[in-house]
């Protein structure tokens, strides 16, 4: 009883103590000075239509660094406590229906198609690198659903996810070695073309590719640690 | 807007309710889980402008007057990180959970003594 | 018209969180979980974010309760086999 108090009176506390942000915040009514900035020199600087994209892979780069980190650590950790070898013969499985099968078979090469489109599109439309990795993750999750036959082949998956981090961090180094780029993580260092076009945006496609393979074949590498030694 | 703002507060109070008050750690996660939903609400909604729209050029918006017609895109931009970054840490502390179930064969919280003076 | 919208998925999201705190069967409450965040995407789009509305409903309804469903699954298979 005693407990059910305590935790009342820090749940008032806490809402005492944001009462007046929530009452405070009024809208704002133009962008501010850092906004204002990125959203005029974003698309002649970079070339980019989508405005977030170029936040994000660009202005922001370290951050997204930071976070492909982030998410290894994470995948890493996953794999490490839940990894044990199959010491038990197989069961026989109850195979699924023929709806199933033959239905999942037809959607996977779309929805993986699906997934490509949406992150070599990243700098035109709403989309991007991590979106069409989830996109990719999720199509290989409906096979290993639907058809409880699939091994995923554990070499392939750890070959891309770290070929895609070492590109990434290679187009980055680029930018440092080249003349004609300024910095780590220079999206410029390619040519700009034309606005509004697939290839345009300097190094933004190449790079977003890179991250969503990346986060696909992580989050794939997840669901595959979780979902072993079942029967 | 601000109606929004206040139901991403409601929404951290009720899964800070939840982490506090609950035994099973499955339930526990499932809390965070709404706390990151609640946070991820109020940052978004801060960068919104009234009557404004996404920020994308194209057709509709175009590179001249975008300064007037697009909503804010740094909220956005640290969002999306931490909406990937969430469910990574969702993941870690699953396993956390199974191995620790693996270990006493059970999942409440108040028979896992060996941190307690 | 839109505000009307709001405080409709407004209630049904504080309700689905009550709920999902609340209950004693852990697999409704990981549904209950999954259809906030469906929810908070609509609420993404109505605040002219759509990249974030996309990243939401897919990770948040689609990976985060299948990754819970897994855990449920290993859990209850060791209980069952002693």
């Amino acid at each position: 009883m005693v407990k059910k108090f305590f935790v009342l009176i820090i749940l008032v506390f806490f809402a005492v103590m944001l009462l007046p942000f929530a009452q405070d915040v009024t809208p704002f009514k133009e962008l501010s000075q850092t906004a204002t900035k990125y959203v005029k020199d974003g698309p002649d600087e970079l070339g980019g239509a989508n405005l977030v994209t170029s936040v994000i892979v660009t202005y922001r780069g370290l951050d997204t660094l930071g976070e492909v980190t982030v998410l290894f650590i994470a995948t890493a950790g996953v794999g490490f406590f839940l990894r044990r070898e199959d010491k038990r013969k197989e069961k026989k499985k109850r195979e699924s229906s023929q709806i199933l099968q033959s239905g999942s078979a037809f959607l996977f090469p779309l929805i993986l198609m699906f997934g490509v489109y949406i992150f070599l599109h990243g700098h035109l439309s709403p989309g991007g690198g991590f979106q069409g990795g989830v996109v990719l993750a999720s199509a290989l999750v409906l096979l290993l659903l639907s058809r409880s036959a699939t091994k995923i082949n554990d070499t392939v998956l750890h070959l891309v996810e770290s070929l895609s981090g070492a590109s990434y961090i290679a187009i980055g180094v680029l930018g440092l070695v080249l003349v004609v780029g300024v910095g780590f993580l220079d999206t410029t260092i390619l040519d700009l073309g034309e606005f509004g076009r697939l290839l345009s945006a300097g190094a933004i496609p190449l790079i977003y590719s890179f991250i969503g393979l990346k986060v696909g074949a992580e989050l794939v590498g997840i669901i595959d640690n979780m979902r072993k030694d079942q029967s | 807007m601000t109606i929004i703002t206040i139901l991403g507060f409601i929404l951290v109070l009720i899964g800070l309710w939840g982490m506090l008050t609950q035994k099973n750690i499955i339930k526990i996660i499932i809390g965070f889980s709404i706390v990151d939903t609640g946070v991820h609400l109020i940052m978004v909604s801060i960068g919104n402008l009234k009557d404004r729209t996404a920020p994308i050029l194209d057709k509709a918006v175009d590179k001249t007057e975008a300064l007037t017609r697009v909503v804010d895109p740094i909220p956005s931009a640290l969002v999306l990180t931490a909406i990937v970054i969430g469910l990574a840490v969702t993941a870690l502390m699953l396993s956390y959970a199974i191995k620790l179930y693996e270990n006493k064969g059970t999942l409440d919280i108040s028979e896992f003594k060996e941190l307690k003076w | 018209m839109i505000t009307a919208i709001i405080i409709v998925l407004g209630v049904i999201m504080i309700v689905a969180a009550v709920l999902a705190v609340i209950q004693k069967s852990l697999l409704s409450a990981i549904i209950a979980a999954g259809a906030i965040s469906l929810l908070a995407s609509i609420i993404f789009i109505i605040l002219a974010a759509p990249d974030v509305a996309m990243t939401e409903a897919a990770i948040g309804s689609g990976l985060t309760t299948l990754v819970f469903l897994f855990t449920l699954n290993k859990i209850r298979k060791q209980y069952r086999h002693g």
